[in-house]
């Protein structure tokens, strides 16, 4: 075994060969923002689409029923606001699918073998679905039934929502490893058990999570709409309905995106409890149960959050659904990192033997009894290229490194949470109105104007909770995120970062204007008579463009 | 569980199903590229580049999942060719995504306003869209025939040599032009098939024959060309792990025609692809627009087979370190993903078909200038 590097040797074909050195961690940062930045925009036009596709589902569900033109009408308004949407999403989805290669082609080699199923799967069964069918909702009106229409909307819904189940699939597994192992014969992780990998709970609870929040961003969406025409006296009897089907899916989706929160998936690994403790803030374990710190300031440097407000008991009732469930603080979090850290050293030094020797059954056995914490000895090699010299004081260091930005995840959390609790009430109130027909309580209407642009900062910070909070690892406990970068040039990064930029920014200023034009314009040129409420008169004036 | 296929037999289906894939994509995403890529040349008029549009308006986004659904099948089946072609190829990745960014909003936007400018910046969005991408995807296979500069060190990390200038070398540069001769002849096929009787019709008609002459033309040159590239797997380990770092192989002048020798019946490829190209002549000539679509699909099937069938177990040689060269053998996922791949796969894609030939069914017919005042129109 020779000193510093990995290396390797190949019988008969070369001689030493050098493994990775340092990593640059300019390149990673810039491969992290490049990710951060293309993934955060297409995850503005995501939940939009999952959220309308169903509302255009329910929409022409009751037109089919009813035969009310409409009810056709809306499904046809809200459909051109949601095919501008969905042009963009899939634009900047198809940069997704390429990226884990072009910018994180260590991660692509070391887990493609389990994180790239999902993803395949994903365009087979619900993509190909989805855009087949949205084809046929824009061009079809004519050339279908009725129902062969309806029911190409629904699939496109379905096959829209499974999209998000494959996605998360994978998500979820890079959260929570599970049915799967790593391969020291190919150098990557392989896949032992798939239905595990399907049926892991941090998926699940994700899917449902990010679905919900799906719907209530649809919801929010067409009720700040119809309010918008309600103010201004326009459509009346298109936007009461609009806001009437808004109100009452959005409070189903919201109680959901909050009751069935993602919290549930927390307690199952080291890194999911070390988010909840660092969106806590809670530095010690506390007898159960642990109260819930409402708002406060975090301090890094001191392990104390400062001025905290405390609700007693909250906390170990909603994370671990009892009272005796124990939130284990982030300090003890790191001390047990610590541990894994040195079990890691053993795995990776006896990885080498092996590698240089595969005969060596003593070293196989010790590489097998200590290899699920390798990745923690990869943690050091951020300090180091050869993990067995770390001092303790490195090896303090990259166990800290496994506590996430407490004031971050603190700050995002409770601003997401907020704003979950405030479309409870929001719907509520508007589901109540819309029973009583008082949809034109215009302090009502504003508000849910006003309230257009919070789902989307609801979804930015849920995704920021979920993957900086993933931090340092890309796989949980297995491969920590400054590994997986390609080894490209940092400068290259900072081109496709400028490139991107640059073309996003456009694009959404495209789409924003021209989702105003549409909106402005309304459903309708002139009032049709299946638009008339009572008392309206016959013939309404051409909507001021 | 027992898996009923070995780890080699399952090697060998998903090399063939990834020629599905690829194949599905340029037979299907290729007319929509071509189309856009032609749009400049053959519509003249706003009316008739809508007529054009609106003849991929209801099928283009279902035929792009295609190239998704490529780019998701190399992840699963080969991880470490996903690896190595995304972040060699880095900068040519990002131009052909930035250029296919442009496609989805340039259908969706460009008939959102009336405005003249407006127009016209979609119009060369669109050909961006259709153009670059086919040229690219050429580019890149043109440099893979000739081995790209790329070497795995021992922990798998996949180091890249060249530059992004090297890869526009003469020889890429041809199978870049094939590539958008050949879809382009697709893209004026499929015009010629679904719009109404015009002048429209009657340009993309006498493009495609310039087209597929160009396809056999730089085909038979690429072909002669290639005679004198190669590579050989000196220990191909067929059910061993994968791990190219236990494998080797060489570059050896001719190596790609020695399939050929080997197995005669893989010369129904190449002459499919000629052949192909042919009869699309043929039927834009006599003015068969069915012939000529036939034609024209013949030719892509047939090209992108002698590609893959002249290189294979390779499926992407490296030129400065032939033993990391990557191949059906040494690059795939384990035994039971391919096999669980293999599975879902075949229960899944025939419905993908079943649905697809609907929704075509149900779009059919030739699109005129009625057709684009229709509302959901492009």
């Amino acid at each position: 075994m020779l000193k510093g590097t990995l290396r390797f040797y190949r019988p008969g074909v070369r001689a030493f060969q050098k493994g990775y050195g340092m990593i640059d961690m300019e390149l990673v940062e810039l491969s992290r923002w490049q990710f951060a930045l293309t993934a955060l925009y297409h995850f503005l036009f995501v939940p939009l689409t999952l959220g309308l596709s169903v509302l255009l589902a329910i929409m022409e569900t009751v037109y089919v029923m009813t035969g009310r033109q409409v009810w056709r009408d809306m499904v046809k308004f809200w459909g051109l606001l949601f095919g501008i949407n969905f042009a963009l999403g899939v634009s900047t989805g198809i940069t997704m699918e390429f990226q884990f290669g072009m910018n994180w082609a260590y991660y692509s080699h070391y887990v493609g073998d389990v994180f790239g199923a999902p993803l395949a799967i994903e365009g087979l069964m619900a993509f190909f679905l989805e855009a087949t069918l949205v084809g046929l909702f824009f061009f079809g009106w004519d050339r279908m039934s009725k129902v062969g229409h309806w029911a190409a909307t629904c699939f496109m819904a379905i096959g829209t929502n499974l999209s998000a189940l494959w996605i998360l699939v994978a998500n979820g597994w890079m959260q929570n490893p599970v049915g799967s192992e790593f391969n020291i014969d190919t150098m990557r992780m392989e896949v032992t058990d798939f239905a595990a990998v399907i049926f892991n709970p941090v998926a699940q609870a994700k899917f449902v999570h990010t679905v919900s929040a799906g719907y209530v961003m649809g919801s929010v969406f067409v009720l700040a709409i119809s309010a918008f025409y309600l103010l201004n006296r326009r459509h009346r009897g298109f936007a009461r309905r609009s806001m009437t089907v808004a109100c009452s899916f959005g409070l189903a989706s919201a109680l959901s995106v909050v009751v069935l929160g993602d919290e549930s998936g927390y307690a199952l690994t080291d890194n999911q409890k070390m988010k909840l403790a660092a969106l806590e803030a809670m530095w010690e374990t506390h007898d159960a149960p642990a109260p819930l710190t409402l708002v406060g300031f975090p301090d890094r440097e001191n392990h104390e959050t400062r001025f905290a407000l405390e609700v007693p008991w909250a906390l170990g009732l909603i994370s671990t659904r009892s009272l005796d469930g124990e939130v284990i603080g982030i300090l003890p979090l790191v001390e047990h990192a610590e541990e894994r850290i040195r079990s890691g050293q053993i795995a990776i030094a006896a990885m080498d033997e092996v590698r240089a020797d595969p005969q060596n059954q003593a070293a196989r056995d010790r590489f097998e009894a200590h290899k699920q914490d390798m990745g923690y000895g990869f943690l050091l090699k951020r300090y180091m290229t050869d993990v067995s010299q770390a001092t303790e004081a490195d090896i303090e260091k990259a166990a800290f490194d496994t506590v996430p930005n407490v004031a971050v995840m603190f700050w995002s959390f409770r601003v997401m949470a907020g704003i979950g609790f405030y479309f409870i009430a929001l719907f509520a109130t508007g589901f109540v109105l819309s029973t009583l027909r008082k949809h034109d309580t215009r302090w009502f209407l504003r508000i849910a104007l006003f309230s257009l642009p919070l789902p989307w900062l609801a979804a930015e910070l849920g995704w920021i909770l979920a993957e900086y909070g993933r931090q340092p690892w890309l796989i949980e406990g297995t491969l920590p995120t400054f590994l997986g970068v390609s080894a490209l040039k940092a400068s290259q990064v900072w081109m496709t970062i400028a490139g991107f930029t640059a073309l996003y920014g456009t694009l959404v200023v495209v789409e924003v204007m021209l989702m105003v034009r549409q909106i402005r314009k309304g459903p309708y040129e002139r009032k049709p008579v299946s638009d008339l409420l009572p008392g309206d008169d016959t013939v309404a004036p051409l909507p001021a463009e | 569980m027992e898996i009923p296929f070995s780890y080699e037999t399952l090697r060998v289906m998903w090399w063939a199903l990834m020629g599905i894939i690829l194949i599905g994509f340029a037979i299907t995403d290729g007319f929509d590229m071509g189309v856009a890529g032609l749009l400049p040349f053959v519509a003249k008029t706003d009316a008739e580049r809508r007529v054009a549009i609106n003849t991929i308006g209801p099928v283009w986004e279902g035929n792009q999942v295609w190239l998704i659904l490529g780019g998701g099948a190399i992840f699963a089946a080969w991880p470490l060719v996903y690896a190595t072609a995304f972040s060699a190829l880095y900068l040519a990745m990002f131009v052909i995504l930035a250029s296919l960014i442009l496609r989805p909003v340039g259908f969706k936007y460009r008939s959102k306003r009336e405005d003249k400018r407006w127009r016209a910046f979609w119009d060369w969005a669109l050909f961006t869209g259709g153009f670059v991408p086919v040229l690219l995807f050429g580019v890149a296979v043109g440099n893979v025939l000739q081995g790209l500069p790329f070497r795995l060190d021992a922990d798998m990390r996949v180091h890249w040599e060249g530059f992004f200038f090297g890869l526009l070398n003469p020889f890429a540069l041809l199978c870049g032009l094939l590539s958008v001769s050949m879809l382009f002849l697709h893209g004026a096929a499929w015009l010629g098939l679904k719009v109404e009787a015009g002048p429209l019709r009657e340009r993309a008609r006498t493009y495609g024959q310039v087209f597929a002459i160009l396809s056999l033309i730089l085909f038979a040159i690429g072909g002669v060309w290639a005679s004198r590239l190669g590579y050989v797997a000196v220990t191909p380990d067929i059910a061993g792990p994968s791990n190219p770092l236990m494998t080797s192989a060489e570059a050896v002048p001719g190596g790609w025609f020695a399939n050929y020798g080997r197995y005669p019946w893989m010369a129904l490829a190449p002459i499919l692809g000629f052949v192909g190209a042919a009869i699309a002549f043929v039927g834009l000539r006599v003015r068969s627009d069915a012939l000529a679509f036939t034609g024209s699909k013949m030719s892509a099937v047939g090209i992108i087979a002698t590609v893959g069938v002249s290189m294979f177990p390779f499926i992407i040689p490296s030129s400065i370190d032939p033993s990391s060269s990557l191949t059906a053998w040494n690059a795939s996922s384990s035994h039971l993903t391919l096999f669980i791949m293999l599975v879902v796969t075949v229960v899944l894609l025939p419905i993908v078909l079943a649905y697809t030939a609907w929704a075509f069914k149900v779009m059919w017919g030739r699109v005129g200038e009625d057709d684009i005042h229709q509302p959901g129109a492009y």
